[in-house]
């Protein structure tokens, strides 16, 4: 099943290669990574979307516990989450095609911040599958490039990962 | 008036010091200059001078395994750090505390291809426990002192420190940090109190209870709290490789180790028994053998480990205990004594009996010879020799089993070998580590003629610092493991397994200044032995090369992918 899940980790070169090359030494698979400081500038927050059996996810918590650089480790499957991605699509936006792109955007919350003669720039947020299901309702010829975030979450309401 | 400066250099070895480090095995170049040169000036410890950087990692190892305590070994950058590569990898996965300080280049070099630079910390991050970059001269203590209670605590294991020249030499003020808090970093002590009532409980109300004990029990000092508790339980105990000697071989309540090449009546009775304890032990591959044929009979396992990730990694655990293992069998003992009236040892008699019946296959015995000399005599007589008192360290291969299958050990911390990583050439730094750290005891290094040679050049080191140690070459003139596999498993096909070229090791330990003999018979066994073990050879070292029995196998064995009761047998039985 797909998991993701949230670290704090001390803000540190080599934090991330610590938690990078576990994916990879153990094999456990990894869909997206992202990282950032948080408002306390001495941590990062790591958000992490992997697949696994709940023996492996319940190993892969266990082993990111195990780095000395991991503070704390949640996995927001075990409870209500928020899960956000952010992606920017470049779309051929050709004269006969402006108003069939704008309207697709609109349908998926999606807002225009560039425009070329030919192009479009979207710039649309959501769950990973719901940008997924953007891309799937456009022609594939007219993406022209993506780019996404991978996804970051944060529990709802008094689910909290803070130290 | 200004507080005193010290160079990184000396705030290094000030730091070592602080940590009560004895000795420190090592190697220079040009980024530990710094360090040599205060080494030389404070003599604050003893160095050791080995031949190879990755001796001076085994080494140290083995000084820790032996006592307990934090090993320290020291390189310098690029090839330095990449030879101690094996070492550290050894330690990681025994889980042995150590801390290796490497030279870096210079932190404005760092980067540029330099002379001698490699990524220390990339190389060894997957095979530590932790490591560390030092950027500036103040962060030296406070990383040392990181380093060692990482290295000792909770799981232990390796600590890097890569430090970089150029702050070697700088100067600063010295305070060493008398406490060291790390937020993301707290190991468990105590056991669950509920957990472990629950697990004696099962225990106790179990017809074919079983412990099974590993390399936790040593590494966590607790054979006094493991002894107590089963001898009042009276349940049978096997133990791993490398847990052997954390309790008594000589109770009888003990069946030797279990595993690929464990006992019949240990196998069968891990396989059989329906209630599990495992203590500090790992359900490693070669001990449960094909984990789907274990997990084919239905049973409920207890495991106590320090570390939660050990739980439940292969085997499904029923009552996980995270915890020290000291602290949980001292909280065992006494929550036994609270139980002790409700257990009913005559429930548990039928298994006795059936575990005495598997005892009385005898499958470690062999049939001795007359005309050629058989591997597990020579180990056999060197316990007899030594009378079981002795620290015993091993290569890799079949010597490496023999001497754990006919050298029982009574006590802890005196049986060292590479089980995790099964490193060839451990055998004689290990034995150099445990003399210097025990220089009245008797050591012995039980040895193959392929794994010797991978850390011959030790001898010098042992010439240099006079360590007695004594070699016990089991030559078969074969990669003797590596044949046997090639036997049962490739149709006899002996693919580059046969050792040719061997160098006369009789001369060869005496152009390093000790004293070789060769054994071709078995008749001269013993008498070797008293020979190496004199005292007229009380501070030389001895190498005995016994030429033995070329076609001899391990057993019993449980091929790759079988059950752990579905062993081969020796012939002779
Ligand atoms: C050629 C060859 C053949 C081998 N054949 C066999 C064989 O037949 N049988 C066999 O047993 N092994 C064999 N081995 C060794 C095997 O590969 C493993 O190294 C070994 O079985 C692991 O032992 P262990 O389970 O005791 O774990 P260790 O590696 O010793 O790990 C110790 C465990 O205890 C935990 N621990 C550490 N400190 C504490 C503490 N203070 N409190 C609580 N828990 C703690 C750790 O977290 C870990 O889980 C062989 C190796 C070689 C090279
Ligand atoms: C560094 C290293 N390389 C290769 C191996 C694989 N290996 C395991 S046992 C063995 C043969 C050991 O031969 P020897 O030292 O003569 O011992 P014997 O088995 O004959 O007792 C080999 C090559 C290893 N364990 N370590
Ligand atoms: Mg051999």
């Amino acid at each position: 099943m797909r998991h993701i899940i949230s670290l704090l980790m001390e803000n540190e070169a080599g934090a991330l290669s610590r938690v990078a090359g576990l994916f990879s030494a153990r094999g456990y698979n990894i869909e997206s990574l992202t990282v950032a400081p948080t408002e306390d500038s001495s941590l990062s927050r790591m958000t992490i979307v992997t697949s696994g059996s709940d023996e492996i996810i319940e190993q892969i918590i266990k082993q990111l516990n195990k780095l000395i650089d991991v503070v704390k480790v949640l996995d927001l499957n075990d409870g209500k989450h928020i899960e956000r991605e952010l992606m920017l699509v470049k779309v051929k936006a050709s004269h006969q095609y402006r108003e069939e792109m704008k309207r697709i955007s609109d349908i998926f919350r999606g807002r225009i911040i560039d425009v070329s003669d030919n192009t479009f720039t979207i710039e649309i947020t959501g769950s990973s599958t719901k940008l997924d299901a953007y891309l799937d309702s456009l022609d594939k010829s007219a993406i022209v490039e993506t780019v996404r975030t991978g996804a970051s979450g944060i529990g709802r309401g008094d689910r909290i990962l803070k130290i | 008036m200004s507080a005193k400066k010290f160079t990184g250099a000396e705030i290094v070895i000030h730091s070592l010091h602080k940590e009560n480090t004895e000795f420190v095995f090592g190697y220079p170049g040009g980024a530990v200059l710094n360090i040599y040169d205060a080494i030389f000036q404070l003599k604050k410890f003893k160095h050791v001078l080995v031949r190879h950087e990755q001796a001076a990692v085994h080494a140290a190892d083995a000084y820790s395994r032996s006592t307990g305590k934090v090993g320290v070994a020291l390189v310098t950058s690029g090839p330095g750090a990449t030879n101690a590569v094996t070492g550290i990898a050894t330690a990681h996965m025994d889980s042995i505390p150590m801390v290796i300080i490497s030279g870096q280049v210079p932190t404005h070099a760092i980067g540029q291809d330099a002379f001698q630079e490699c990524d220390t910390v990339g190389i060894t991050r997957p095979c530590v426990k932790h490591n560390f970059l030092v950027k500036k001269i103040e962060d030296i203590a406070p990383t040392i002192k990181k380093a060692f209670h990482i290295a000792r605590s909770g799981r232990p294991g390796p600590v890097v420190v890569d430090i970089p020249k150029d702050i070697t030499a700088e100067e600063s003020v010295f305070e060493y940090p008398s406490e060291i808090e790390l937020r993301s970093y707290h190991p468990v002590e105590k056991g669950h109190q509920g957990q472990i009532t629950k697990a004696l409980e099962l225990l106790i109300s179990s017809k074919k209870p079983m412990v099974y004990t590993g390399g936790g029990v040593v590494l966590g000092d607790a054979s006094e709290e493991l002894t107590k508790l089963i001898k009042k339980l009276g349940f049978p105990v096997t133990s791993t490789l490398m847990g052997l000697g954390g309790f008594p071989a000589n109770e009888k309540q003990f069946l030797g180790m279990l595993g690929m090449h464990g006992t019949y009546e240990a196998n069968m009775a891990m396989q059989d028994c329906d209630v599990l304890i495992a203590i500090g032990s790992r359900f490693d591959d070669r001990v449960i053998g094909n984990p789907d044929h274990f997990l084919s009979k239905p049973r409920k396992i207890i495991h106590i480990d320090i570390d939660p990730a050990s739980i439940s990694k292969r085997v499904k655990i029923d009552v996980p205990i995270v915890g020290n293992v000291k602290s949980v069998l001292e909280d065992m003992n006494e929550i036994y004594s609270t139980l002790e009236k409700n257990h009913d040892k005559k429930i548990q008699s039928d298994w006795m009996k059936t575990i005495d019946e598997w005892k009385a296959k005898k499958s470690l015995s062999y049939k001795n010879s007359d005309e050629v000399i058989k591997p597990q005599y020579v180990v056999e007589e060197l316990h007899k020799v030594t009378n079981g008192e002795a620290f015993i360290t091993s290569d890799v291969g079949q010597h490496q089993m023999w001497a754990a299958q006919y050298y029982p050990f009574n006590k802890p911390r005196r049986w060292l070998n590479s089980g995790g990583l099964g490193t060839m050439g451990v055998g004689l730094p290990y034995a150099m580590g445990a003399q210097l750290a025990h220089p009245e005891a008797q050591v012995a290094c039980i040895t193959g003629e392929a794994s010797i040679q991978m850390c011959i050049q030790e001898l010098s080191t042992c010439k240099q610092f006079h360590l007695p140690v004594k070699i016990i070459n089991l030559n078969n003139r074969y990669m003797g493991m590596v044949r046997q596999w090639q036997e049962f498993f490739y149709g006899n096909r002996y693919a580059e397994s046969y050792m040719d070229a061997l160098p006369d090791f009789v001369k060869l330990a005496e152009s390093y200044g000790h004293i070789g003999l060769q054994i071709e018979k078995p008749s001269e066994v013993t008498d070797a032995l008293k020979e190496a073990f004199s005292k007229k050879n009380k501070e030389r070292l001895v190498f005995l090369d016994f030429l033995t029995d070329q076609t001899e196998n391990v057993y019993p064995m449980v091929p790759n992918g079988k059950g752990l009761s579905q062993m081969i047998l020796s012939e002779d039985l």
